[in-house]
C-alpha cells in the first residue's frame, strides 16, 4: 500500500477504534481514530483522508447525518459504514446514501483487510478520473464502465436487471471488480438457495488471498447461476453487464428492495 | 348498579302485571258464574213454590165448594206440613185471613200495602190478570231471619163457583180471594252462599297458584338469565375478558348471551393482538439494542484473534488455540443475527418453500436433544405438499421451538412427539380475506385506519337521503361486520362510491337476490369482482371467482406430544409474550413468536390440550397461487 494513504476511523466505541486502527496501522496505513462523527467533520476540513470508516449507529450524529453532512460540504472521499447486524436495512440505506461500502460486525481481520483495501483501490480510481478530468483530455477513456442505463445498482457493488416478468438477473459492477483487481477465483452459492438483499451472495477470492464478499442487490430465490464463470472467470471482468452475470432469481418483494437502488440512468447526466 | 334491584324490579313488574289481569279475570268469572248459580237456584225454587201454590188451589177447589171449611183446613194443614213451608193461607177480596196454616192469623186482615198484596194493589183499581214473576216477591221478614219466597195465586170466579149452592159467590165478582204461599229460602240460600264460597275458594286457589306459576317461571327464564348477563357485563366491565356466560337456551336472552360470549371473545382477541404486537414491537427493539451492544467486543474479540493467528506462523499449538477462538466468534456471531433475525419477524421474507423440508432442517437441528431425553419421533409427512410463499428461516423457528417445548413437556423418558404435514381443503367463505380492491378507476379502497380484527377494511363513500358517510367492509369474505358510517334509511335510493374519484360502484339493472335492495361491486384484483348487497341487515355477497374454486387448500402441520398437557386456564394464556410455565428456563417469548410468525403468514395456530394426555399445536397455511 501506498505511503501516502491514510485513514480515518470513526466510532462511538474504543475497542473498535482500537482495533480497527491495530490492523492498519499493521497493513502500513497512517490511521486517525475519532469517538464521534461531529469532531471527524472538523477534521477532514483540516486533512484529506484516502478512506474513511464510519459507524452507523452512534450518538449525536448518526452515520446517515455523517453522509449528508459530507455531500453538504462536497467531501468526496469514499466512506465505508460499519454496522450491527440489526441494520442491514440501514445498511443498504447507506449505500443508497453514498457510501461505497459496509462492513457488518461483528468482522475479522481478513474481512476488514478486504473491505479497506476495495476502499483505498477505489480511491486511487477516483483520484485517476479527477486527473483525467484536469487534463482535459477527452480521448482518454474512463477507468471504468458504467453500467446500462436500463438497469439499478446497489451502491458500487451490484446491479440488477429485471429480464422478463418476475426474473431478475444481477451481477457485479465493473466498478466492484476493478476494485478487486487480480481475481483468482469465485464461490457462488446454489440454484434455490435464498438471497436477501445487502447480504453476502458471492465471494470473489484475489490471487493475494483476500476474500471480497459480493452483496446481493435483490433478494430472492436463486433459478439459475451462470456455470460459464466456472470455465472463464475473465467473462466477468470482460463483460461485467451482459455475458458475465451471476444469478437469475426470482424476486420475493421487489419493491420493497427496488427503494434502496440507484436506477443507473442517473449516473449518465 | 344493583343486581338485586334490576331483577326484582322486572320480575315483580311481570309479576304483579300478570297478577293483576289474573285475579281480573277471575273475578269477573267467579262474579258471572254466582249470579248464573243464583239465579238458576231461584228460578227453581219459584216454580217450586208455584206449582204447590197451584196443588193447593186444585185440591181446595172442591171443598171450596161444596164449602167445607174444615176439609179446607185439613189440606192447608196437611200440605203444610211439607218442609220448608212457612205458611198457606187462603183471603177474601176484603183481605180477611179466611183459612190459614197458623190457625192464630185466621180472622185477621191483611194490609193491602203489605208485600203480599202490593204487586197488585199498588194502583187503586187493582189488577185482576198478574204474569207469574210479579206473583212473586222475595223478602225478609225480621231482618236477621232467613229470605222467604212468597207467591200469591188469585181464586178466580168459575162458573162452577157462581153456579155452587152456597150461593156465596155473585157472577159479576171476578178474582174470589188469592191463595198466598210462603216458602222458606233458607236451603237455597244455603245452596247459594257455599257455592259462592266454592267459587271464592277456587277463584283465590286459582290466582295464587298462578301467580305462583308465573313467579317461578319468570325467575327461571327472566330473572336467572338477566342476573347471568349483568354478572358477565360486570366481569368483562373489570377486565376479564375471558368470563363465558353458560348456554342460556335459545331464546332471545340465549342470543344474547351467545353473541355476547362472540363479542367478549372478538374483544379478547383484538386485546390479545394489541398486546402481543406491542411486545413483540419491545421485544424487537429490546433485542436489537443487546445485539448491537454484543456486537461491539465480539468485534474486538474475532478482528483481535484473527490478526494474531495471521501473525502466527511457527506455532502450531498457538494456532490451533487461536483458531478455537476465532470459529467459537464466529460461532457467537451466527447466533447473535439469529436473534436479531428473530426479532426482526415483523418483516418476513417470503419465498416458495417446502414445508417438509424446513420440518426436516428443524429436525436436525433438536435431534440431539431429543435422544437424550430418549424422546420418540414419529414422522408422517405427506410428500406431495405443494410448495407455499413463506419465510423458511422464521418458520424453522417455529418448528424447533414447537419441537423443543413438546420435549420440555415430557418428564419420563418414554415420550413421543409426532409430526404429520397433510393438505387440508377449507371453505373461502369465512375465511379468505380481501387483501386489495379498487374501484374501475383503479383508485384503491383498502382503508389502513380502521381495522377488523387487525385487518385493513375496504372503505366507501356512501351518499342515503342527501347525507354523506363512508362505510368500512369485513375484509373477511362471507363475514359481515361491516361498519356503516351513517344510517341507511331507503336502501332503493343509496349512492356507494370511491372515496377518491367519485365513480358509482352500483351495479345497474342488477338487484340482491336475497332482499331485492341495490348491489354494489368493486375489484379485488387479481382475484375478479366482489358484489354485497347495500342493505345493513342482508348478508348477501358474492366473489364468483373464489366461489368457483370454492374450497382452499392450507397445508395443516400437527405437531403432538405425550407430556404433561396445559390447564384450561393456562390455555388462552400460552400466546401471550412473557408467559412461561418453564420457570427460569424460558423467557416466555417462545409462543408468541411463533404466533407472531404465523400471523404474519396469513395462518393461524392452534392448540389443544389435556392434562397428562398432551398437547397438539396445530398449524394452517394457506396454500398460495391457487387462486
Amino acid at each position: 500500500m501506498l505511503k501516502s494513504e491514510n485513514i480515518l476511523v470513526i466510532d462511538d466505541e474504543q475497542v473498535i477504534l482500537d482495533a480497527v486502527s491495530r490492523i492498519a496501522t499493521a497493513e502500513g496505513l497512517d490511521v486517525d481514530v475519532d469517538n464521534s462523527a461531529k469532531s471527524a467533520l472538523k477534521k477532514l476540513s483540516l486533512k484529506e483522508y484516502s478512506l474513511i470508516l464510519c459507524d452507523i449507529l452512534m450518538p449525536e450524529m448518526d452515520g446517515f447525518m455523517f453522509l449528508e453532512k459530507l455531500q453538504a460540504q462536497k467531501i468526496t472521499n469514499p466512506v465505508i459504514m460499519i454496522t450491527g447486524f440489526s441494520t442491514v436495512e440501514n445498511a443498504v440505506k447507506s449505500l443508497f446514501k453514498g457510501a461505497i461500502d459496509f462492513i457488518p460486525k461483528p468482522f475479522t481481520f481478513e474481512e476488514l483487510k478486504s473491505h479497506i483495501h476495495r476502499g483505498l483501490q477505489f480511491y486511487r480510481l477516483q483520484k485517476r478520473i479527477e486527473e483525467l478530468k484536469t487534463k482535459d483530455n477527452s480521448s482518454a477513456s474512463i477507468p471504468y464502465v458504467p453500467c446500462p442505463p436500463k438497469y439499478h445498482r446497489l451502491g458500487h457493488l451490484s446491479w440488477m436487471n429485471v429480464e422478463a416478468e418476475g426474473i431478475v438477473k444481477l451481477g457485479a459492477t465493473n466498478l466492484f471488480l476493478e476494485t478487486i483487481r487480480d481475481l483468482n477465483k469465485i464461490e457462488l452459492m446454489n440454484v434455490d438457495d435464498l438471497l436477501i438483499q445487502g447480504e453476502t451472495c458471492a465471494d470473489f477470492i484475489t490471487d493475494d488471498d483476500l476474500i471480497h464478499h459480493f452483496l446481493s442487490p435483490v433478494g430472492g430465490r436463486i433459478i439459475e447461476r451462470n456455470e460459464k464463470l466456472f470455465i472463464d472467470i475473465k467473462l466477468l471482468q470482460k463483460d461485467p453487464y451482459f455475458n458475465g452475470w451471476i444469478y437469475k432469481i426470482i424476486p420475493e418483494n421487489i419493491e420493497y428492495d427496488m427503494k434502496h437502488l440507484i436506477p443507473c440512468a442517473s449516473d449518465r447526466m | 348498579m344493583n343486581i338485586g334491584q334490576v331483577i326484582t324490579k322486572i320480575s315483580l313488574k311481570l309479576i304483579l302485571t300478570v297478577g293483576a289481569v289474573t285475579i281480573a279475570i277471575i273475578s269477573v268469572y267467579s262474579y258471572l258464574s254466582i249470579q248464573a248459580q243464583r239465579n238458576e237456584l231461584l228460578s227453581q225454587a219459584e216454580v217450586y213454590a208455584n206449582k204447590l201454590s197451584e196443588t193447593i188451589r186444585n185440591s181446595t177447589h172442591l171443598s171450596m165448594l161444596q164449602n167445607r171449611s174444615d176439609q179446607t183446613h185439613r189440606i192447608i194443614n196437611t200440605i203444610a206440613q211439607e218442609p220448608g213451608l212457612r205458611e198457606i193461607r187462603i183471603f177474601n177480596k176484603e183481605g180477611r185471613i179466611m183459612f190459614s196454616s197458623q190457625p192464630e192469623f185466621i180472622g185477621g186482615m191483611v194490609d193491602k200495602n203489605a208485600e203480599s198484596c202490593y204487586a197488585c194493589h199498588t194502583e187503586n183499581e187493582p189488577l185482576e190478570k198478574l204474569p207469574m214473576e210479579e206473583r212473586m216477591r222475595i223478602y225478609q221478614a225480621p231482618k236477621d231471619s232467613s229470605r222467604i219466597l212468597g207467591i200469591i195465586n188469585p181464586i178466580y170466579n168459575e162458573s162452577s163457583c157462581w153456579e155452587a149452592e152456597c150461593h156465596v159467590h155473585p157472577k159479576e165478582q171476578k178474582v174470589l180471594g188469592v191463595l198466598d204461599v210462603k216458602v222458606s229460602l233458607k236451603d237455597v240460600d244455603a245452596q247459594i252462599s257455599s257455592s259462592q264460597s266454592r267459587s271464592i275458594i277456587f277463584a283465590i286457589i286459582a290466582i295464587a297458584l298462578l301467580s305462583l306459576i308465573i313467579g317461578i317461571f319468570v325467575r327461571k327464564w327472566v330473572a336467572e338469565p338477566v342476573n347471568e348477563l349483568v354478572t358477565a357485563t360486570e366481569q368483562v366491565g373489570s377486565g376479564n375478558l375471558n368470563y363465558v356466560i353458560k348456554d342460556l337456551g335459545v331464546d332471545e336472552l340465549g342470543l344474547l348471551a351467545k353473541s355476547f360470549n362472540n363479542m367478549t371473545q372478538k374483544l379478547a382477541e383484538a386485546r390479545m393482538q394489541l398486546f402481543q404486537s406491542d411486545k413483540m414491537a419491545s421485544l424487537g427493539r429490546l433485542a436489537a439494542g443487546v445485539a448491537h451492544e454484543i456486537n461491539n467486543p465480539l468485534t474486538a474479540v474475532l478482528t483481535y484473534s484473527s490478526f494474531l493467528l495471521k501473525r502466527i506462523d511457527n506455532n502450531p499449538q498457538l494456532k490451533e488455540d487461536l483458531n478455537v477462538i476465532v470459529r467459537e466468534t464466529k460461532r457467537s456471531r451466527e447466533i447473535v443475527k439469529s436473534l436479531l433475525d428473530f426479532a426482526r419477524q415483523s418483516i418476513p421474507k417470503k419465498s416458495n418453500a417446502d414445508i417438509n423440508e424446513i420440518i426436516n432442517s428443524a429436525l436436525s437441528v433438536v435431534e440431539n436433544q431429543l435422544s437424550l431425553k430418549q424422546i420418540k419421533l414419529e414422522k408422517n409427512l405427506d410428500e406431495n405438499l405443494p410448495q407455499i410463499k413463506i419465510d423458511s428461516n422464521q418458520m424453522q423457528q417455529v418448528f424447533i421451538n414447537l419441537i423443543v417445548n413438546a420435549s420440555d413437556a415430557m418428564n419420563e423418558k418414554d415420550g413421543k412427539i409426532s409430526i404429520i404435514s397433510k393438505i387440508v381443503n377449507l371453505s373461502a367463505y369465512g375465511t379468505l380475506q380481501i387483501k386489495s380492491a379498487v374501484c374501475s378507476k383503479r383508485h384503491t379502497l383498502i382503508d389502513e385506519e380502521l381495522k377488523i380484527d387487525s385487518m385493513p377494511t375496504i372503505k366507501l363513500k356512501v351518499t342515503s337521503n342527501g347525507d354523506e358517510g363512508y362505510l368500512n367492509i369485513d375484509p373477511i369474505y362471507g363475514k359481515s361486520r361491516d361498519i356503516y358510517r351513517l344510517k341507511i334509511k331507503n336502501t332503493a335510493n343509496v349512492q356507494v362510491s370511491c372515496t377518491k374519484c367519485n365513480i358509482s360502484l352500483i351495479s345497474k339493472d342488477t338487484f340482491c337476490p336475497k332482499c331485492k335492495s341495490a348491489i354494489y361491486s368493486f375489484e379485488v384484483p387479481p382475484q375478479g369482482m366482489f358484489e354485497k348487497c347495500i342493505n345493513p341487515e342482508c348478508d348477501w355477497q358474492r366473489w364468483a371467482s373464489v366461489d368457483e374454486v370454492g374450497f382452499r387448500d392450507f397445508i395443516e402441520v400437527k405437531v403432538s406430544d405425550t407430556g404433561c398437557g396445559i390447564s384450561k386456564e393456562n390455555i388462552s394464556k400460552i400466546f401471550e409474550p412473557f408467559y412461561s410455565t418453564k420457570g427460569q428456563k424460558g423467557t416466555g417469548l417462545g409462543l408468541a413468536v411463533i404466533w407472531g410468525i404465523i400471523d404474519n403468514h396469513d395462518g393461524t395456530i392452534n392448540v389443544e390440550s389435556e392434562i397428562n394426555k398432551g398437547t397438539t399445536f396445530t398449524i394452517l397455511l394457506p396454500v398460495t397461487g391457487t387462486l
